[in-house]
């Protein structure tokens, strides 16, 4: 038998049918569902009159719209609550289980399942938000879709896919000390591109990613979309395993060993080929600081602006010039000459309980510069925060001048209250960095949590390693 | 879904690469349970000089006079030429939403962004990829002052641009449901007895996914 990579075996035990054309209909495992992309999505299945083909298969949370904080006075947007409150009759009325708001379960919905053991190896997964690529980490083939796709995973528990173009993205070496998986998955894109992974799923592997833990593998995978992939995953190991066992979903009793059997089996084979190789040293990455609109726009902390001057590709140049302008930056200026004014904390890359962990170690006895108006850390979930509040990271926060909320997607693109005023800047965990993302003329700079943290401290961006 | 019918369309060069989907539609307009009305707020924050809500009248608002899309010339334009990976960022169905809603039928780029180039198929608007020699030659056309329209062949699969004709290239199935405004869920459901039977199966193999 050839030998099959990870994303063959993946995507070949859930296919229904193909079409003549090579049309394949893939069955989906598990479907993860929030307020912002699912109203329409229901509005579609009612007025078809037709109901969900497998309810359980679907698991809801509301995370983009919700406050982090005064939980009591409830939603004050009204048009926000309209949405909250419609998925919870929607998740009602189609018997779709929802961790409702309140709920200590509830969080962004890519922390959620793999959280819960949702998102299992060897399942497909999906979602109406891009950053569904997360659950990859888990062994998944996992990728966001659009509402009226939401529509027809509820209707059929397929969709309608072409098989992608597969690439390995290997990292040979050690990560050193102090730089995380979210430098990895910056310096990726900033080799790579953010097109650079249009139609394929990347696996990552190579020993860089072998050695990180299934919640960093989390943070590189759930960034693979903003290197144009829709779906990044790592094979499955001891770890992944591990992980998994015990949580809420995954399998129990005589189903335990059944399934770790079959996940056991869920990596490429040996002379497996892919369409395209990337291969980077692990040992060279340093800390990443985004200075642009896009997650390309990412240098080592240690250097300085890029000047579009230099740079032969006019369309290129011309981005670089409308990213200088409005980040508010010259060419030239040194990266850690650059000083935010708020720093966030969170977002389904980095608002898990390790990166919680990372970013503590380096608040722990210290103080938010004066300089820094607003500091926030926000768990990914309501058990990430109960976790990090039974350790005392909360205290060592609030210690240091950090704000500690509940659990949302927050600033990471402020649907919420949670957002910069124009012209403000930020260091922030989240994973995009594009114009007006996090508050209109709001300027973001895509940093790890330890860096985020050394950049509240300090007040301007730092080598955490040389704290 | 409408079928996709032939047209003769006025065309708007937007000369930007890497249009990301809160540049489409900012975020502030996702909160919306509907999925209709978002073509005012198209490319809200380049076309308006103030902050755009969602539930607030476009009419009464300063537009921003350099931003192409309000040139007196492109009014009514159906087909917008736009630079490398189109639609950038989220999965938000309310991109092309926003843009079916202004009226755009067909997108012309050198190339999209996956999410975003599925979900105008969903919609009815046929996204063209064509290289980017042949892109720089449409946008030399669409920016003169007497700005070019151009004849979309869906069936033909090609565009006629004055005495010049462009062949593009589309998936058949795709072509199929675009032409005939077809459902997907509808043409799922006509395999009803295959997902049926792949569930079975599958139920053996790993009975932990179905409890
Ligand atoms: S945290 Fe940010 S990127 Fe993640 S799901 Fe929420 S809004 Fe999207």
């Amino acid at each position: 038998m050839a030998a099959k990579t990870f994303y063959d075996k993946l995507w070949d035990a859930h296919v229904v049918r193909y079409d003549d054309d090579g049309t394949a209909l893939l069955y989906i495992d598990r479907q993860l569902i929030h307020e912002v992309t699912s109203p329409q999505a229901f509005e579609g299945l009612r007025i078809a009159g037709r109901s969900p083909w497998r309810s359980e298969a679907n698991l809801a949370t509301p995370d983009h719209n919700v406050p982090t904080t005064d939980l009591e006075k409830g939603i004050t947007d009204p048009v926000a609550r309209l949405q909250v409150e419609t998925l919870d009759n929607n998740c009602d009325e189609f018997g779709i289980t929802e961790f409702k708001r309140g709920d200590l379960r509830q969080g962004i919905v890519h922390v959620v399942g793999p959280e819960q053991g949702a998102t299992l190896p060897g399942m497909t997964v999906v979602c109406g938000d891009s950053h569904t690529s997360t659950h990859g980490a888990s062994g998944a083939l996992a990728f966001g879709i659009g509402t009226s796709e939401v529509e027809h995973v509820l209707a059929t528990q397929c969709l309608i896919q072409k098989k992608s173009k597969s690439m390995l993205v290997q990292v040979d070496g050690e990560l050193s000390a102090g730089v995380d998986a979210k430098d990895l998955a910056l310096a990726i894109i900033g080799k790579m591109g953010t097109a650079g992974g249009t139609g394929y799923v990347i696996e990552f592997g190579g020993e860089a990613v072998r050695a990180l833990s299934v919640e960093g593998r989390m943070t590189l995978c759930n960034m693979t979309i903003e290197a144009g992939a829709r779906s990044g995953i790592v094979a499955v190991d001891q770890k992944t395993i591990d992980y998994m066992q015990g949580r809420p979903y995954a399998p129990q009793g005589d189903h335990w060993p059944l399934a770790v059997e079959w996940w056991n089996t869920l990596h490429s084979d040996e002379g497996a080929e892919f369409d395209k190789v990337v291969t980077l040293d692990g040992a060279s990455i340093k800390p990443q600081v985004t200075w642009g609109t896009s997650p390309e726009m990412v240098v080592a902390v240690d250097s300085t602006i890029p000047d579009p001057a230099q740079e032969s590709d006019p369309v290129k140049a011309d981005g670089m010039r409308r990213a200088l302008e409005y980040m508010g930056l010259e060419a030239g200026m040194a990266i850690c000459d650059i000083k935010p004014d708020v720093v966030f904390i969170g977002s389904c890359t980095n608002s898990r309980i390790e990166d919680l962990r990372d970013a503590a170690k380096v608040a722990e006895g210290r103080k938010v510069a004066s300089t820094i108006k607003q500091a926030l850390v926000v768990p990914g979930s309501g058990l990430v925060k109960a976790q990090a509040e039974k350790e005392g990271l909360d205290k060592i926060f609030i210690e240091a001048g950090f704000e500690w909320r509940e659990p949302g997607c927050s600033m990471c693109l402020a649907m919420n209250a949670d957002k910069l005023e124009p012209g403000e800047r930020c260091a922030s965990t989240s994973n995009r960095n594009f114009e007006g993302r996090q508050g209109q003329g709001g300027r973001t700079h895509l940093v790890g949590p330890a860096m985020a943290a050394a950049a509240a401290i300090t007040g301007h961006f730092v080598d955490v390693r040389s704290l | 879904m409408d079928p996709f019918n032939n047209f003769s369309g006025l065309v708007v060069p937007l000369d930007r690469s890497n249009v990301d989907t809160d540049a489409i539609i900012p975020k502030q307009f996702l909160k919306s349970i509907k999925r209709s009305g978002f073509g005012p707020n198209l490319f809200d924050e380049w076309r308006y000089l103030d902050r755009g809500e969602p539930g607030v009248d476009c009419a009464g608002r300063p537009l921003n006079e350099e931003f192409i899309l309000n040139e007196a010339r492109y009014q009514g334009a159906s087909i917008l030429l736009a630079r490398e990976n189109f639609g950038c960022g989220s999965s938000r169905e309310h991109a092309p939403w926003a843009l079916e809603d202004y009226g755009f039928k067909v997108i012309i780029a050198p190339s999209y962004a996956d999410i975003f180039f599925n979900n105008c198929f969903k919609n009815g608007i046929w996204p063209i990829v064509l290289p980017a020699e042949v892109m720089d030659g449409l946008f030399e056309l669409a920016s003169r002052d007497e700005p070019m329209q151009i004849e979309v062949d869906l069936k033909a699969q090609q565009l006629v641009v004055g005495d010049a004709i462009i062949d593009v290239e589309i998936d058949s199935f795709r072509k199929h449901c675009l032409i005939n405004g077809l459902d997907d869920i509808g043409l799922t459901l006509q395999h009803v007895d295959d997902i049926k039977a792949y569930e079975a199966q599958r139920r053996q193999q790993a009975p932990w996914l179905f409890t």
